[in-house]
């Protein structure tokens, strides 16, 4: 049985690059409020979040079907919420009598 | 069970070979890849949430805006790093199963867990104070004056406000689903982490549990992972 044993400097080197994005991200939010935060705010979650999966989670090391099942959820959620926003957003475009 | 007439004692170091796998390798990817199946359902089970909070924040992002305003930040920011610092502890936990140390193993669970426990503490302080300013939905939720006043001033017709008084109070009942749901998670995490580490220290599992460890880190990082997401949506809303 192979495993793949990451370095503890490894673990400390991501631990901190999350420290410092947690920092990141706290900081953004005091921004003026002409920023997009959400935009930043979102895109500083996926970066932890691909950090904690790929090392904490040992996705990078693990076989290619992990790599599926782990980026198939992901796509579930974007089905998810891509539809829901589309109904949402285009709902007053078309002047339709009766809706 | 697999056994062989050659190996009547047990070998510490190697798992049991259970028989409907072909190798030791098969086997620990199997339980592995049945803990990804189930996050990728977990994934799901949060969706519905967040697709609720995209389509609620999007109509009324005032209400949210003003909402948001309401948590607190700090003691948010304070979980959050509890959160990350027990996942370290977690991760460095498999490490030492990889490695065979048994002790260290036990160790590292108890602090993921103490943590664990240390963030379900602050989150109660969070929810007692949001409780006491009338923040928790249903039939004492009171919307604060500025925020009634706030919200209209972005009103234009009287339907409009009576909705986004409304949405302020979906915040709230986002905030406290979302949250209790993901403490849920952590209370069985921290169950499951207790468990483990009485298991370890009693040496229940052949090959020093590293499959048993591993599988366990998975959850308890998929529960960091959500926090990482909610923590901005739910408390740093500019």
């Amino acid at each position: 049985m192979t495993h793949h044993i990451i370095a503890v400097r490894t673990y400390l080197i991501i631990y901190f690059a999350l420290i410092a994005f947690l920092f990141a991200t706290v900081g953004a939010s005091f921004l003026p409020s002409t920023a997009p935060h959400l935009l930043i705010a979102m895109t500083i979650a996926t970066i932890k979040a691909v950090l904690i999966i790929l090392f904490f989670m040992h996705v990078y090391y693990s076989n290619r079907l992990t790599w599926i099942v782990a980026v198939a959820s992901l796509l579930w959620l974007t089905l998810l919420l891509a539809f829901t926003l589309a109904d949402y957003f285009s709902r007053g475009w078309l002047d339709i009598p009766g809706k | 069970m697999h056994t062989t007439s050659t190996s009547a004692t047990l070998d510490d170091d190697q798992p049991l070979l259970m028989s409907h796998f072909d190798d030791l390798e098969q086997q620990h990817d199997a339980s592995n890849l049945g803990m990804w199946f189930f996050l990728a359902t977990e994934v799901m089970f949060f969706s519905g949430m967040l697709a609720a909070y995209a389509i609620y924040r999007s109509l009324s992002p005032e209400a949210f805006h003003l909402g948001s305003r309401h948590m607190h930040l700090w003691l948010g920011f304070a979980n959050t790093l509890v959160l990350l610092t027990s996942s370290l502890t977690m991760a460095l936990g498999v490490r030492a199963s990889q490695l065979g140390r048994r002790n260290q193993v036990v160790w590292y669970l108890l602090a993921t867990a103490v943590l664990g426990i240390a963030f379900l503490g602050v989150k109660a302080v969070e929810y007692t104070k949001e409780i006491n300013h009338h923040l928790f939905p249903g039939k004492h939720f009171v919307v604060p004056a500025d925020d009634a006043e706030a919200l209209m001033k972005v009103s234009a017709t009287p339907e409009e406000l009576h909705l986004n008084l409304g949405r302020f109070q979906m915040m709230f009942v986002l905030y406290f689903c979302l949250t209790a749901v993901h403490a849920f998670h952590m209370i069985v995490g921290i169950v499951i982490v207790l468990i483990m580490a009485e298991l370890m220290r009693r040496k229940w599992f052949s090959g020093h549990g590293t499959t048993q460890i591993e599988v366990l880190g998975l959850y308890w990082h998929f529960v960091d992972v959500v926090w990482v997401f909610l923590y901005p949506l739910l408390y740093l809303i500019d």
